[in-house]
């Protein structure tokens, strides 16, 4: 029974994980950076509904709304004023120091505005746990709706990327930025849109990271933006539903880790899968094998 | 004939530039030396002298691997990590078996483990991980300084006259009578480390790791490597052995990494694996030199890490609130700055401009 | 590429005159007593820093609108540590340039260790109010404000056997962090010779501690009827939470980490119900020092005081009456008023806010009474 209840535990985990490595493999998938700064983005997605709601007294959908405006907004600043510039820099490590120099700089300010002392954040979610098992196994409300709310974003986006023109030229930018812009379309734009769907899907995450795990600190979206991130690579980064697939395993092995290798050890086992993953699947699960050519 | 000419013109050229940048750091030595001894140098850049030396080797050591080899890891931290325990054990276990030994050689032994178990797990680490590239080889390389940090906060170890006692889970499994024997106690870490660096030794250091990597880049060896980070299949094609040329970088690069651990080790007399010093963010910290001072530019990295050392601290005395806040926005905009096309070429109009006033003065 | 960095090197060269030039500019002023703080403000453990430093600030200015210390004022300078030792030696030695003559900190374990090393040889006092570990006052110019780790453990064990709390106990502890596993380690120790046994001890680490439903299912399956939780109460607030989403409601004990924990912004109080904690402060506790440390901090910085804001506070009235009974003058060198507080601080007992009656031996450690109170309708009351 309890190996039930760890696999839950898992998959809630996971899929905290799996709705924040969305945003990152689309970000990484089209723009072809890793955007280091989009934990902390996420932990502002969480200090504004929690601003809203908690604060303000405002109900938690407008928390959430104003939430993912705000982040698209501050994600398409961010993309402006530090990344743009340097799209054409002589390497790409460049563009990833600046992401590291804004992910600094959001810490910061959250530390300036609220402080170091943790903020308890109300759930958002009103959904029941569910029961099974006569009790002995609970899903939290939680669980549920980040689940279903990851499937919902990971159908949208496959529908968005391959039905609109957006989402076309998106994929035709991720293939080949110069081609594309001779075919016509608007580089920049694209890219700029990139960044506020990659926001908001941040923002989104956010909040329901910290109704999972109730806790807020200007420090909050760092680690979940690592293994995030690392479930994104592990999932095959730049694929959408590796993302998903990655997410959720990087949950349930950091849990069963815990439960039944040494809950000392759990970030050396999660770290060690990943390892083995890679060595067996350079590209990741779901990830494309890239010819090399001469 | 034309080409003997042009190889004999690039070797001085590059010897120069050798010297130049060793002629920085000794000036800069005897600069700082002389204001020490004038009683000029406040308590805070006395302090920072011999951490200002283990950031300049990490920036150099992790430029062999990012500039050179071109390849990208975020691991950098977990071989420091490795060199700074194992140096620190070192020192910690001669400090009660030979309590005579002087202190200079004690710590050039130290050195000396530090580097060869970094080089080791360098080695050890690159076998498997070299096999992958760019992004997946930095979460991969970030991975294993993370599980180095990890394990290093669980292992427990002592040695008295029954031995070597190890555990991977407390203190009390050790079953030592005498705690005091305990030299690495889990997440305490080793403390009491002997204080046997100062800023010579870290010049010195800092001297050492340029031979190494500048002559590294001017041999055979690093002729191959660079080769191999232009176009690995050309490189392959002309009979350079990919794996062996790699490791051998990764190794190196590994090894001073170590030998910056320990120094940062035998400079602070508690020594414990915190996210803060060994994790990710540290290793994204030395990244964060070798790119500012300019991706395979030694003197680049050696200048930016004395900068990105010493900004920070310097910044204590006019905001204390918003240091770090500013210091974002500095790194930001030096980033920018030094890296943006539109800055690059706004730098050449304002020099072009100020060559062309130069010009026309030495003309009047 | 060269020319910036020439313009770079041209930056830190004046930045480094500069900085030189900081120095001794503030020998002059002999007319007030220079105490120095040190402990984190940014990053992850900012929150203890952050408080001690108001701690602090609020006892200083209290002092010093009492006309200050034999009629000195206090000048009071915090310093950022970013709880790491490098960084800890950097602050230390911007206070020694500021010519500071007493030194408060630093709060967190790692870094004050390594700063004991450095104004030990200095010989400048240094009294820590929040650093547990043992080696925090390894010197003889080192004193704590709060209890060791060991001290704290081991009462834990005690308390708990000897008022029959619990016949099953499990851990769950921090591995990657000093005051935690030292806690835990000596828990397990004076367990030994309790009438309660220890069926389930797991660990998180500062990596992972979003997710703690494996550490409580554990102790859940084993049956365990109390929870000992020598752990900072942000983390404790997270597992509060969850153990109430999964339906285990055993017995919870904990240390003075866990005090805070009603002050956590938003948070539900009556997860806490029925927590027992061993500490040396409780927020709301009624005697009058107390009370008014309470209500002072409460209407200075408009949040409920930690209890490393009490130990910062009281830290600052410790170094006064140590101040006063060596007879210290603001002239001193700091070597002469650390030789002079050395022998006072055995000498004098302060009834402060985390404790009646302290007093020092020489080796640093505080003697006081610990006091275990239960959290009883969202508010501390003592036990019996």
């Amino acid at each position: 029974m309890s190996f039930i209840s760890y696999l839950i535990n898992g998959i809630s985990l996971g899929s905290v994980y799996a709705l924040i490595a969305l945003g990152y493999t689309m970000v990484y998938g089209i723009a072809k950076m890793l955007n280091f700064a989009h934990g902390d983005v996420i932990m502002i997605g969480a200090f504004t509904t929690y601003t809203v709601c908690s604060i303000a007294g405002l109900p938690p959908v407008l928390g959430v709304l104003v939430a993912v405006v705000f982040c698209t907004l501050l994600g398409m600043l961010i993309e402006r004023v530090a990344y743009k510039p340097l799209r054409k820099a002589a390497s790409p490590l460049a563009v990833l120091i600046t992401a590291i120099g804004v992910s600094y700089f959001l810490q910061n300010i959250a530390l300036l505005i609220f402080g170091a002392n943790a903020k308890s954040f109300t759930s958002i979610v009103t959904l029941e746990s569910v029961k099974l098992a006569g009790g002995q196994i609970t899903v939290t409300g939680e669980t549920i709706v980040t689940i279903v709310v990851c499937i919902i974003i990971m159908i949208l986006l496959t529908l968005f990327i391959n039905k609109t023109k957006a989402g076309q030229a998106m994929l035709a930018v991720s293939e080949d930025k110069g081609a594309a812009q001779l075919m016509g379309i608007n580089v920049d734009a694209t890219i700029a849109l990139t960044f506020a769907i990659g926001s908001a899907l941040a923002s989104i995450a956010g909040v329901l990271l910290c109704s999972a795990y109730p806790q807020l600190t200007p420090y909050t979206g760092s680690m979940p933006g690592i293994k995030a991130f690392v479930a994104a690579v592990f999932g095959g980064i730049g694929s959408i539903p590796g993302a998903f697939i990655g997410g959720i395993l990087l949950g349930v092995i950091e849990i069963f880790g815990k439960a039944y290798i040494s809950s000392q050890m759990a970030d050396a086992i999660v770290f060690a899968v990943l390892i083995l993953v890679l060595l067996v699947k350079p590209t990741g699960l779901l990830g494309k094998n890239i010819q090399e050519k001469v | 004939m034309a080409m003997n000419k042009m190889k004999k013109i690039n070797i001085s050229a590059s010897l120069k530039s050798n010297l130049i940048t060793f002629g920085i750091v000794i000036a800069a030595y005897a600069v700082m030396q002389i204001l020490v001894s004038l009683h000029l140098v406040s308590s805070l850049m006395r302090g920072l002298l011999v951490p200002i030396c283990v950031y300049v080797i990490l920036a150099v050591s992790l430029n062999l691997t990012v500039g050179i080899l071109g390849e990208l890891s975020l691991g950098h931290a977990g071989f420091m990590c490795v060199g700074a325990f194992t140096g620190a054990f070192f020192s910690k276990y001669i400090l009660y078996a030979v309590p005579g030994m002087p202190g200079a050689l004690r710590f050039f032994l130290a050195l000396l483990i530090g580097a060869l178990f970094a080089g080791l797990f360098g080695l050890l680490i690159g076998i498997p991980v070299l096999r992958l590239k760019g992004d997946y080889l930095a979460i991969v390389t970030l991975a294993f300084g993370e599980i180095i940090k990890n394990l290093i906060n669980l292992l427990y170890l002592g040695i008295d006259e029954n031995g070597v006692h190890i555990s991977l889970n407390s203190a009390l499994d050790l079953h030592m009578e005498d705690s005091d024997k305990i030299i690495v106690n889990g997440a305490m870490g080793i403390t009491g480390t002997p204080n046997d660096s100062n800023f010579t030794i870290g010049v010195v250091l800092v001297l050492f790791a340029l031979i190494i990597v500048l002559n590294l880049i001017h041999s055979r060896d690093g002729r191959a490597i660079m080769a191999i980070r232009d176009n690995t299949i050309a490189a392959e094609s002309v009979g350079i052995n990919v794996t062996k040329y790699k490791l051998m970088a990764f190794a190196i690069s590994a090894s001073l990494a170590g030998i910056a651990g320990v120094l940062y080790a035998h400079n602070l007399s508690t020594l414990t694996a915190l996210p803060k010093n060994f994790g990710y963010n540290m290793s994204i910290q030395i990244l964060v030199f070798v790119v500012l001072g300019g991706i395979g530019n030694i003197r680049g990295s050696i200048i930016s890490a004395v900068v990105l050392t010493v900004l920070p601290e310097l910044l204590r005395g006019f905001v204390s609130d918003s240091r770090m806040l500013i210091y974002a926005i500095i790194l930001i905009a030096m980033m920018l700055f030094n890296w943006a096309p539109a800055c690059i070429a706004w730098r050449e109009k304002i020099r072009y401009r100020l060559n062309r006033k130069k010009n026309a003065k030495e003309a009047e | 590429m060269k020319k910036f960095s020439k313009l770079v090197s041209l930056a830190a060269a004046s930045a480094m005159v500069l900085s030189m030039a900081g120095c001794g500019s503030n020998a002059g002023s002999s007319d007030t007593f220079k105490i120095g703080g040190i402990g984190p403000i940014t990053g992850g453990a900012a929150i203890y820093g952050e408080s001690v430093m108001n701690g602090c600030q609020l006892a200083v200015d209290e002092i010093n609108e009492a006309g200050g210390i034999n009629g000195v004022k206090i000048e009071f300078n915090f310093q950022d540590d970013e709880h790491d030792a490098e960084k800890a030696v950097n602050a230390y030695n911007t206070l020694k340039d500021w010519n500071v003559q007493m030194l408060i900190g630093c709060v967190t374990s790692t870094p004050c260790i390594a700063v004991t090393e450095k104004s030990n040889a200095d010989n400048v006092f240094q009294i820590t109010p929040s650093g547990s570990a043992v080696k925090c006052t390894q010197y003889d110019n080192g004193f704590q404000v709060c209890f060791s780790d060991p001290n704290q453990g081991a009462a834990s064990a005690q308390y708990i056997g000897e008022n029959n709390l619990a016949s099953k106990v499990a851990v769950i502890y921090d591995s990657s962090d000093v005051y935690s596993t030292g806690i835990y380690q000596s828990f397990v120790s004076g367990a030994e010779s309790q009438p309660f046994e220890i069926v389930s001890a797991e660990a998180f680490t500062a990596d992972s501690k979003t997710d703690f439903s494996v550490q409580l299912q554990k102790a859940q399956d084993a049956g365990a009827d109390l929870v000992f939780l020598p752990i900072y109460y942000q983390e404790s607030a997270l597992i509060l939470t969850q153990a109430n989403a999964m339906g285990y409601a055993p017995n919870w004990f904990s240390c003075d980490g866990m005090d805070g924990i009603l002050g956590v912004d938003n948070f539900d109080t009556t997860l806490a119900e029925g927590v027992m904690l061993l500490t040396p402060y409780a927020a709301d506790s009624t005697d009058e020092l107390s009370s008014k440390f309470t209500q002072a901090y409460i209407a200075k910085y408009g949040e409920t005081p930690i209890q490393f804001a009490a130990d910062g506070y009281d830290a600052v009235y410790i170094l006064k009456a140590a101040l006063e009974k060596s007879g210290a003058k603001p002239s001193d060198s700091a070597s002469a008023i650390c030789d002079g507080l050395k022998s006072a601080m055995t000498q004098i007992t302060v009834d402060g806010v985390t404790g009646a009656g302290m007093t020092w031996a020489a080796t640093g450690e505080v003697n006081k009474a610990p006091m275990a109170v239960v959290i009883k309708d969202g508010a501390y009351a003592a036990m019996q």
